[in-house]
């Protein structure tokens, strides 16, 4: 049932900076460095969604995915990798085995401006396809409009749809307006049955920010005081490279803590991050300052 | 052999970037011997026009940055300037002044910038109120800057009467467009050279040469433009520049005065002046 | 409501390691001596005192005890460079004090450092905080020195002469930049002298000073204890006293200077409330619990040690507060991870300590979060005190350490007699999400200053002092510049 939207906390644009900028001045060295960026790259959904995107495209992906790096030692794989429904299957395939999931977009990606039909179908091809994972979009102008029992009741529907697949759920926060909103749209989101809130399409400006993902996190943290259920947290776009990633993963130490701190409760929607956390590590093993042209550009 | 000198190329100043004009047109500018100094860039009006757009789109950030880090900015400039005080110096003899009239003149500009610098987060503190009104709110009124701004420099003292025009417009968190000194414009364009190493983001200051006849009238009536200064004494011009402001109801300011060495060409009431006065009225009551 | 079994489930796994800032850039010298009309000069009894690190209670560098006779001979270094400087005119006079402001900025780390290492406080408020603001005062006070005018209308405003300044040692270089700026900029001449615990940033100061070639003697900068301060407000050539510290000093300044010509400013203790309405962003309000208590170990005038929570909300707000306690991380000041260092001295200590056993023995209910506090040195774990009444001692008296009294209400009538019913009145906190409230509690609350939806916040722009015994007088702003001026 939708809960009551009226009684949320609220937050002020001015606040939530402050406690944003306490977690950029952590400082992350040595093997604290190390440990996180081996995390991060763990929780990375390597993602690509273009028009242009091609089956050897994302088999190439799929590959990098599997081997990140050819030297280094002990990395772990990335989490998932994220492509439209109709590269499920290539993606399927060339991950046979890994036990890295595939992800899809649905639900009329990006925009989500189409019927809850189209979107059904979206997300039942997706999944049939193999999809483990399900990224779907909400309604915004419904959302705006102030029609949460439409967005929530959507949600549930493609919930419902997605089987056994994992549904997380996009707010587009860079749409949203404000901080209130996005707490608003989490909390619809999580009780219509997302197994992940999700910031960004990728495709809007902004993306991802620390400040919607902090406002995410003590959603999800509320929640999960009222029903013991753990929801999961996915920043996506705009998070390129490892000093902003170790900034997100100090934020979910201090605000979640170490239930969240793994690939099941949290993940980064990134298509460079991953080659940036590479470089960090080989810079951290070896001490030379690398160069992206040794890192394969998949 | 003796070695050549390299001559300096004088070019217009637009969004942080120093274009030629777009028409490709120069006027020449000589000194009292008739001897060419330099050929400068003759804006047109379609060079205005694109300072225009660029000025509107750095306005906004320009306003909203802190008082304190416009100051230190504007500080900046003076430092900037102190540092390149000799070729200033040349370049002002070469336009006609004595050596010490061309020192007296620049030392005067830094100060002036340094003096702007220190009203930068103080100025509100002047002119804003808390109004004492006859019911349970608190009521308060502070200023915010007008916008952009087009200034037609005055024609005598080609540093000193620049930097006393541009200081307190974007203290104020204007952005602006002037016009320099058509007779004495070569450190109109070397102070851009300095305004650009100073940190003043691109768009904030923007500098064209060429001919007042030219661009006067669109200086005074474009409708994107919200404030418009003249310095200079010619009832024409005047006349013309009313007449057209009246279009957007833009806001006209005239400084007939030439000579701006005195610490009477300096005061918050210039930057007042390029300023609006918001007022804000809220509850106290539970 | 979901039971949750395990208390700790957001318990934090991943520990950073230390980053520590590097310390290898700064210069200390063995010995400090006073910096008196322009030069390092020998204290006259040959006297020097040690100053402490107090995360490990290590001696730092031993700085010079200035007698009656230095601090005589200060004073007369500065009445006589008076006649110069205040003859200058106001733009270069001016000029010297945005060189100040400059040399700071460009030594700004050295400066972060060496206050971290005398002080205990974290390095990252002296650095992103204490320098930067004690920096931009002086730019902001450089400015006004040509526009006095302009700050008072219609009068005609002319410098005290000598002015002598005494400082604490919470914040020791900001204190001394909001002393000396606005005195320099209005055309007096400074005696100032820092606490005795946090002598080596302002000594540090006085090397910048220098090096700014301000006029000799315009600047003195005398270092010692209780005595040397004493020294000063009885001087019989010091035109005024500027004192920020406790409020038991204060009085004493007060019946000492009694029937002199000595003009005073005071910026004395407190007890700050600190109130959150149940409409307040609660995780912002908690936010700013923490940033109003714990910000420099609670060694702050200002700091919102009073808190008052809404009885709807009380149960949420401490459950969030206690939360975020634990993720404080205390220890080595330098390490740029820390959140709250070292108490300052050692006997700052005994007091904190003294009033925690008194808060237990009165009957309140204590907490603090399980923390490893290093093994030497001057440490206190953050702590909340709850179930306390206004009659208790730690509610009415200053801590001046780590230390919360909670509090709930019902009505805003209520709240405002209790944050009221003390007697300093120097900083309040309000929390709500109403902005009618706010200006409400603004025109109600006896308080120099009152933060609202946030908290522990300060500019060089904004004036800063309190109502009642924290003082009176204000320091920033256009109003800080009173307090050294005379009008004829």
């Amino acid at each position: 049932m939708i809960p009551n939207l009226n009684n949320l906390p609220t937050y002020d644009t001015v606040g939530v900076n402050e406690r944003v900028k306490r977690f950029c001045t952590r400082s992350i060295k040595k093997s604290s460095k190390v440990e996180g960026l081996k995390l991060a790259l763990n929780m990375i959904d390597l993602t690509t969604l273009e028009g242009k995107d091609t089956k050897g495209k994302v088999q190439q992906l799929c590959y990098k995915a599997m081997h990140p790096h050819d030297t280094l030692q002990n990395i772990p794989t990335v989490a998932a990798i994220c492509v439209y429904p109709s590269h499920v299957s290539t993606a399927k395939k060339a991950l046979h085995g890994s036990g890295i999931q595939v992800a899809s977009v649905a639900t009329a990606f990006p925009s989500g401006q189409s019927n809850l039909e189209i979107k059904l179908d979206d997300t039942k091809f997706a999944v049939d396809q193999g999809a483990d994972e399900i990224d779907m979009v909400i309604s915004r102008g419904q959302f705006l409009a102030g029609d949460y029992q439409f967005v929530f009741d959507e949600i549930a529907a493609i919930k419902e749809a997605c089987g056994k697949a994992h549904l997380k759920v996009i707010l587009e926060t860079g749409e949203l307006d404000t901080l209130d909103n996005v707490r608003k749209a989490s909390e619809i989101a999580m009780y219509a049955g997302a197994d992940f809130i999700k910031t960004s399409t990728g495709k809007i400006h902004p993306a991802a920010t620390m400040q919607v993902t902090y406002v995410m996190l003590d959603a999800i943290k509320d929640f999960y005081l009222k029903t013991g259920k753990m929801i999961g947290m996915k920043p996506a776009g705009g998070i390129s490279n490892s000093k902003l990633a170790l900034h997100y993963l100090v934020m979910l130490n201090e605000v979640l803590g170490e239930k969240w701190m793994n690939k099941e409760y949290f993940r980064f929607g990134a298509s460079s991050l991953a080659n940036d956390v590479l470089m960090q590590l080989v810079k951290a093993e070896t001490g030379i300052y690398q160069s992206i042209n040794y890192f394969s550009n998949d | 052999m003796s070695r050549l000198d390299i001559h300096k190329t004088y070019k217009l100043y637009i969004g942080g970037k120093f274009p030629r004009t777009e028409s490709g047109r120069y006027y020449a500018v000589n000194d009292n011997k008739g001897k060419l100094i330099a050929n400068m860039c003759l804006a047109t009006r379609k060079d205005f026009r694109n300072a225009v757009v660029i000025a509107r789109k750095a306005q906004n950030s320009w306003a909203n940055t802190t008082a304190l880090n416009k100051g230190q900015i504007l500080y900046r400039i003076a430092e900037m300037l102190e540092g390149r005080k000799e070729q200033f110096i040349a370049e002002l003899i070469v336009q006609g002044e004595t050596k010490i009239t061309a020192q007296k003149e620049i030392e005067a500009a830094i100060d002036r910038l340094v003096y702007y610098a220190g009203w930068s987060d103080k100025y509100q503190q002047l002119f804003s109120t808390v109004n004492p009104v006859s019911s349970n709110h608190f009521n308060f009124s502070s200023l915010e800057p007008v916008g952009i701004i087009s200034i037609i420099a005055p024609e005598k003292q080609g540093l000193l009467g620049l930097v006393s025009m541009i200081a307190p417009a974007i203290v104020g968190g204007n952005t602006i467009i002037v016009l320099a000194s058509e007779s004495k414009p070569l450190s109109a364009i070397s102070f851009a050279e300095v305004l650009n190493s100073s940190d003043v983001p691109g768009g904030v200051v923007n500098i064209l040469t060429g001919k007042k006849e030219e661009l006067i009238s669109h200086m005074a009536s474009h409708m994107d433009v919200n404030t418009i200064v003249y310095c200079g004494k010619d009832e024409k011009d005047m006349k013309t520049i009313s007449e057209l402001a009246s279009n957007n109801v833009k806001r006209v300011i005239f400084y007939k005065k030439t000579n701006w060495d005195s610490d009477e060409s300096q005061s918050p009431y210039f930057i007042e002046k390029t300023q609006e006065v918001k007022t804000t009225w809220h509850p106290t009551q539970v | 409501m979901h039971k949750v079994k395990n208390k700790d489930v957001f318990k934090v796994s991943w520990t950073y390691d230390k980053a520590p800032e590097s310390t290898d850039h700064i210069q200390i010298k063995k010995q400090y001596d006073l910096y008196i009309d322009g030069k390092f000069t020998k204290p006259i009894k040959g006297k020097y005192f040690d100053t402490i690190n107090p995360s490990d209670n290590k001696k730092i560098t031993s700085v010079a005890e200035a007698s009656d006779k230095d601090v005589d001979k200060a004073v007369k270094a500065a009445r006589k460079a008076f006649k110069s400087w205040s003859a200058l005119t106001g733009k270069e006079r001016g000029k010297y004090i945005f060189r100040i402001a400059r040399l700071i900025q460009e030594r700004a780390r050295e400066f972060a450092v060496i206050e971290s290492l005398d002080g205990g406080k974290p390095i990252r408020e002296s650095r992103d905080i204490d320098i930067p603001l004690a920096a931009n005062h002086f730019f902001y006070y450089a400015g006004w020195a040509d526009k006095l005018t302009y700050a008072f209308p219609n009068r005609n405003p002319k410098p005290l002469g000598v002015v002598g300044q005494i400082i604490p040692w919470n914040f020791p270089l900001l204190m001394a930049s909001w002393k000396i700026a606005p005195a320099l900029a209005t055309g007096n001449t400074v005696v100032l002298k820092p606490a005795e615990t946090t002598p080596l940033t302002a000594l540090k100061l006085a090397e910048i000073i220098h090096e700014s070639g301000i006029p000799k003697g315009v600047v003195n900068i005398i270092t010692g204890a209780g005595e040397t301060g004493a020294a000063i407000v009885n001087h019989p050539d010091i035109d005024k006293i500027a004192f920020t510290g406790s409020t038991g000093v204060g009085k004493y300044i007060l019946n000492a200077t009694a029937g002199t010509h000595k003009k005073l400013t005071l910026e004395l203790g407190g007890k700050g409330a600190n109130i959150i309405f149940e409409d307040a962003a609660i995780d912002q309000a908690v936010e700013g619990i923490v940033n109003a208590i714990f910000f420099n170990q609670g060694h702050v005038c200002c700091a919102g040690s009073r808190l008052f929570v809404q009885e709807s909300v009380a149960d949420l707000v401490i459950k969030k507060l206690k939360d975020r306690m634990k993720r404080l991380i205390i220890g080595d000041p330098l390490d740029k991870n820390t959140d709250i260092g070292a108490i300052n001295s050692k006997k700052q200590l005994q007091t904190i300590e003294k009033y925690i056993k008194i808060g237990i023995n009165e009957g309140s209910e204590i907490y603090q979060p399980k923390c490893k506090l290093p093994k030497h040195g001057n440490w206190c774990a953050p702590t909340l005190f709850l179930n306390v009444s206004q009659s208790h001692r730690i509610v009415q008296e200053e801590i001046f350490g780590p230390v919360l009294t909670v509090q709930t209400f019902r009505t805003i009538d209520e709240v405002i007699e209790k944050a009221n019913n003390t007697p300093y009145g120097l900083s309040a906190g309000v929390w709500t999400d109403k902005g009618s409230k706010i200006f409400h509690l603004t025109q109600k609350l006896d308080a120099g200053i009152v933060w609202a939806n946030t908290f522990n916040k300060f500019d060089p722009t904004s004036p800063f002092g309190g109502y009642k015994e924290s003082g009176f007088g204000r320091e920033g702003g256009l109003h800080g510049l009173k307090p050294y001026v005379k009008f004829e």
